[in-house]
C-alpha cells in the first residue's frame, strides 16, 4: 500500500460523504475491502475503537488504517486526506457566504438554516440517547439517566467545564458500570 | 512584534481545538457543547448566532463535521492560517492516541473500566447537548416560522432518516421564501 494511495482513498471518502463519522464508516468500509487493505474482522476493531477513543471518528478511523496498513506515515496520509476535502470545501464555501452575505438570497439562507441547525442538534441528542440507554429498567441504565440529570445541573445551572463533567462522569462510569458489566 | 503576536494568536487557536478534540468522545456532534464553551463564551471569536451558522453549515457540506467546524471558526478568526491551526488541532489528538493505542494497547475497548467510562462520557454528552439545545433554542427560535422549520426539520430526519443536506437546502429555499414574502408585504404598506 503506498502512501499516495491511503491519501487518495480518504480523500475520496471525505469528499462523497455526507453526515460526518458515523455515516462515513460504511464508505470507508467499501473503500478498505476494495482495495484490499484489511480484513472485516480488523474492520470491526476499527469501529469500535474509532467511537470509544477521542476527536472525530473519521480522523481516528482513518489514521487506524493508515497506522495498521503502513505504519505512521500511513497514518498521516490517510489522516490528511480525510481530512483535506473538508478543509477546501468550507473554505470555498465561506467565501461564496461572505461575497453575497448583504443578498437577500444569503439573508434567506441564513433565516432557514439556523433554525433547522436547531432542529439538527435535537435530533442529534435522540440519536445519541439511543445509543447511551437501553428499555430497560436496570441500574446501570438508572444510573446512566441520573449522570445525564447531574450533567445537566451542573453544565446548565452551576456552568461547570464541559471537560471537568466528562472527566467526573468517566471516572464514575468506571468505577460504578465498570463493576456491573 | 507584529508577526509575533499573530503566531501567538494562531497558537492560542491550535491550542484550543486541540482541547476541543482530546476531550470529546463521540465526533464531531458531540464536539458541539465544547466548542461553544470555549468559543463562543470564553474566547468570544463567534457570536450564539454565529455559532448556529457554523453547526447548519457543518453538518450539510460533505467530510469531517469537526473538521468542517474548526476550518469555518478558525478562518473566520485568522483567516486561511487560523484554518489550519484550528484543523491542525482538532485532527492531533486523534492522530496521537490512534497510533499509541495501535502500538500498545491492542485490547483497550475489551477492558470493563474503560467500557464503563465510555457510558458515564455518553451519559454526560447526552446531558451537555440538551443544555446546549436549549440555549439555541433561546436564541434562534423567535418567531412562528423559525419554531415550524425547527420541528419541521427535526422530525424530518428522526422519523424520515433523509440525508442532511437535502433538509439543509429545503430550510434555505423556506428562508428565501419567507424573507422575500416579508419584503414584499413590508413594501406595500
Amino acid at each position: 500500500m503506498t502512501y499516495l494511495m491511503l491519501f487518495l482513498m480518504f480523500f475520496r471518502t471525505g469528499l462523497f460523504s455526507f453526515g460526518g463519522g458515523l455515516a462515513m464508516l460504511p464508505l470507508i468500509f467499501q473503500t478498505v475491502t476494495e482495495f484490499d487493505v484489511m480484513s472485516s474482522g480488523d474492520f470491526s476493531d476499527l469501529v469500535a475503537l474509532s467511537q470509544v477513543t477521542p476527536g472525530p471518528i473519521a480522523v481516528n478511523a482513518a489514521t487506524y488504517v493508515g497506522m495498521t496498513s503502513s505504519g505512521i506515515p500511513g497514518a498521516a496520509a490517510a489522516t490528511i486526506g480525510v481530512s483535506l476535502p473538508s478543509f477546501m470545501i468550507i473554505l470555498i464555501v465561506m467565501k461564496f457566504m461572505d461575497k453575497y452575505k448583504e443578498s437577500r438570497l444569503m439573508q434567506g439562507v441564513i433565516t432557514g438554516i439556523r433554525p433547522a441547525a436547531v432542529g439538527l442538534i435535537a435530533s442529534a441528542a435522540v440519536y445519541l440517547a439511543e445509543t447511551t440507554y437501553t428499555l430497560d429498567l436496570d441500574t446501570t441504565n438508572i444510573v446512566l439517566i441520573v449522570m445525564t440529570v447531574l450533567t445537566i445541573l451542573l453544565s446548565g445551572k452551576f456552568k461547570v467545564s464541559p471537560i471537568i463533567i466528562t472527566l467526573i462522569m468517566g471516572a464514575a462510569g468506571a468505577v460504578i458500570c465498570g463493576q456491573a458489566a | 512584534m507584529g508577526q509575533k503576536r499573530d503566531i501567538k494568536e494562531l497558537f492560542i487557536i491550535f491550542l484550543s481545538f486541540f482541547k476541543i478534540g482530546m476531550f470529546t468522545i463521540g465526533g464531531g456532534l458531540a464536539m458541539i457543547p465544547l466548542m461553544e464553551k470555549i468559543i463562543v463564551d470564553k474566547k468570544g471569536w463567534l457570536t450564539e448566532e454565529e455559532m448556529i451558522d457554523c453547526v447548519a453549515i457543518s453538518q450539510s457540506m460533505p467530510g469531517v463535521i469537526a473538521v468542517n467546524a474548526a476550518t469555518y471558526i478558525g478562518n473566520k478568526k485568522r483567516g486561511m492560517a487560523g484554518a489550519a491551526a484550528a484543523t491542525a488541532g482538532v485532527v492531533l489528538p486523534s492522530f496521537v492516541i490512534i497510533i499509541l493505542i495501535v502500538m500498545f494497547l491492542h485490547n483497550l475497548n475489551d477492558n470493563v473500566y474503560v467500557q464503563g467510562a465510555l457510558m458515564g462520557i455518553k451519559a454526560a454528552i447526552c446531558g451537555l447537548i440538551c443544555v446546549t439545545l436549549y440555549n439555541m433554542c433561546r436564541h434562534t427560535l423567535k418567531n412562528v416560522f423559525s419554531c415550524v422549520i425547527a420541528a419541521a426539520v427535526f422530525a424530518i430526519v428522526v422519523f424520515l432518516r433523509i440525508t442532511v443536506i437535502i433538509v439543509i437546502v429545503a430550510a434555505a429555499l423556506a428562508g428565501y421564501v419567507f424573507v422575500t414574502v416579508k419584503a414584499k408585504r413590508g413594501d406595500g404598506k
